[in-house]
Formats: C-alpha cells, structure tokens, sequence
C-alpha cells in the first residue's frame, strides 16, 4: 500500500474513531464532579480496615490484589520475552571486546562522571529502599521503588565500563529476585489459604495506623514486588546492553 | 472544562495512532504506541479527579481539607503504566532484532513478508 492510500484509509478510520471516542467521552461524568459511589467507599473504609494511610497501595495489593498478582506476572513474562529475543542467535556469540591495543590503556570514565555515580547509586538506592518501605504510608510502593532501584544499577553502568560490570555478572541475582518477588506474591497469597480464609486475604497482624509497620500482608507485597520489579528492570537493561558489549556475529 | 479535559484524551490516542501509521522509523513507532497508550493514564486519572481534592493519601489531613479523588482509578493507572512499560520494552527488542535481519528500521523498507 502506498503511503498516500495508507493516510488517506487512515483518515477515514480516524474520523470514524473521532466520532466514536467523542461519544464515548461525551457520555462520562463532567469531568471534576463526582466519585463513583465504589471510590467514597474505599477512600472511607480502607484506612479503619486495612491500616494503611495510602489508599492506593490498599487497593493495589489487597482489594484488588489479583489484578495485581497478573499484572506481575505480565511483567514477568514479557522479562522472559525479552531474554529470549535478544538472546545469541545462531550466528552470534558472546564475548566481551577484543583489546586490540593491549599498549594503550583504556581510558577510564571522567572523574566526575565517577563522582555523580557513585554519589546518585547509593541515593538512588536509598530513595528506593525508602519508597518501597513507606508504601503503606505515603505515595510509592513496590512498583516505583523497584524501579528507581533498577536505576540505581543502570547509574553504575554509566560510571564504570561495562565489561566491569559484567565481570561481577549479577545475572544470576537479577534472575533469582525477579523469580522470588514473583512467587512471594503467590506465597503471600497463600498464606491467607493457610489460615482458613480465601487467597490473598490480609491475614498477617495489621499494626497501627501511621507506623512504619502497618497493613498486615500489603507491605509484605510491596516487598516482593519491589524485589521482583527491581530484578526485572536490571534485566532488561543487562539484556539491551549486552546487545552491543557483549553479542556479536560469529567470526566465520 | 470537561471539553478540553476529554479532548486531549482523543487527541492524544489520534495523534499516536496517526504517528504509528506515518512512522518511518521503527523506534519511532514505538514511541508513539506509547503516546498513544498514555491517553489511557490520561483518561484513568481524569475519570477519578474532583475539584478541590486531594491525593487519596489520609496523612495530616488538617492541612489538606477536601474530599480525596478516586484511588482505584490511580490504582488502574498504575497498572497501566506497568503494562506499558512491558509492552515499549518487548517491542524495542523486536526492533533490535529486526534491525539485525533487515539491515534497516524503516517499516516500508521491509520486504520479508512479501516474500
């Protein structure tokens, strides 16, 4: 199809796409006016029940805590999609650069570069382990932190050179948090099987409301999740980056 | 006010979907599936926001009066972004992949399918 008939079928399916999204949208509440009576409810109940004080960490990990164990599963299937895809095809092979000058040393990253890595690694790190921790009390939980603790490796990466990195090869870590952060969650869940309830039932002690220590089961998964996330996004920076340090094509 | 705040909605989806149609550059592409998935963030929060309100976060409430917005909305945003995070990641790969088989980027230079 020729880039002119593919805009001009595009601009028919958009107009009618238009109309559709208008009506569609048309047809919501004005926007700003009112909470679905299942909102009141939960932004009234969570915090007597539940113990927490951030009701979207309530909702995430406890009353729709099976959308969540998906969602964290649909994270780590596409991490072992993506491992898969860029895994050494049957021309390639892995091995890390050739020094073709051993005379000449590599010279290693600017001194400030060094500096910022190391001063933003372990902030990085640290933001994390706060985020994850004060999931129940504030804005934050499993999924950010897990990924501002990812960021923290990639700023290590940005530091040194990667063959460094590589050599200390925390493949196998990586590999083993985002497979235990995924199965603390099913664990967890089963937890409330253990105690005679349904899955995913908060079972665990609930603590008092403010404390560091509060929601019963949903820091417990804010905890694995921060690990499984953590895991995942490390991969999946490891995976790219090894595209071009790593793998290359099979000399014939 | 509702006007603008569901226009940009349908605006945002079009013009992702209009730039994944035009696209010349298969990381391109990518970039603008997500524009056009952010429409969705954009919607989720909309639906659940109120005027005056707060984050639904019931810490020193004295100094934030006013009826908190919809938390299960952010809640679905939140799986929203994860799941498009996934999605960009899985794609960005198969471009990798595919730059390495075809020597290029561009969507209409490709012509292992006609063969």
């Amino acid at each position: 199809m020729s880039r002119r008939a593919r805009l001009a079928f595009f601009a028919v399916a958009a107009a009618a796409l238009a109309v559709t999204l208008g009506v569609g949208l048309a047809g919501l509440p004005s926007f700003g006016s009112q909470l679905t009576s299942y909102a009141r409810m939960l932004n009234e109940l969570a915090s007597p029940q539940r113990h927490v004080t951030d009701v979207v960490s309530a909702i995430t990990f406890d009353y729709r805590g099976i959308d969540t164990l998906f969602e964290e599963f649909i994270l780590l299937a596409a991490v072992a999609g993506i491992s898969v895809l860029l895994r050494p095809l049957s021309d390639e092979t892995r091995e890390l650069p050739e020094d073709k000058a051993p005379d000449r040393a590599i010279p290693p990253p600017s001194p400030a570069v060094w500096l910022l890595a190391v001063l933003l690694s372990s902030l990085l790190a640290l933001i994390g382990l706060e985020t994850i921790t004060h999931g129940v009390l504030t804005p934050g939980g499993g999924f950010q932190a897990g990924v501002i603790l990812a960021s923290a490796l990639y700023v290590v990466y940005l530091g040194t050179n990667y063959a460094t990195v590589e050599r200390f090869q925390p493949d196998a870590l990586l590999e083993a948090s985002d497979g235990v952060g995924a199965f603390g969650y099913v664990v967890i869940g089963l937890l409330g099987l253990l105690a005679g309830e349904v899955f995913l039932t908060n079972v665990v002690s609930l603590g008092v409301t403010g404390n560091l220590i509060a929601g019963g089961t949903i820091a417990l998964l804010n905890l694995v999740v921060g690990l499984e996330v953590a895991g995942g996004f490390a991969i999946l920076a490891s995976e790219f980056l090894d595209q071009t340090a790593v793998i290359r094509t099979r000399r014939r | 006010m509702s006007v603008l705040a569901y226009g940009v909605v349908a605006w945002l989806f079009l013009v992702g979907i209009y730039g994944v149609v035009t696209s010349r550059n298969l990381i391109h592409m990518v970039v603008c599936v997500s524009v056009a998935q952010s429409a969705t963030d954009v919607l989720l929060l909309e639906i659940g926001y109120r005027t005056g309100g707060h984050a639904p976060v019931f810490v020193s409430l004295p100094a934030h009066p006013g009826p908190a917005v919809d938390a299960v909305m952010q809640a679905l945003a939140l799986t929203d972004v994860v799941v498009g995070a996934t999605v960009t990641a899985l794609l960005l790969a198969l471009a990798v992949q595919v730059h390495k088989r075809a020597g290029t980027l561009d969507p209409d230079a490709l012509r292992a399918t006609k063969e």
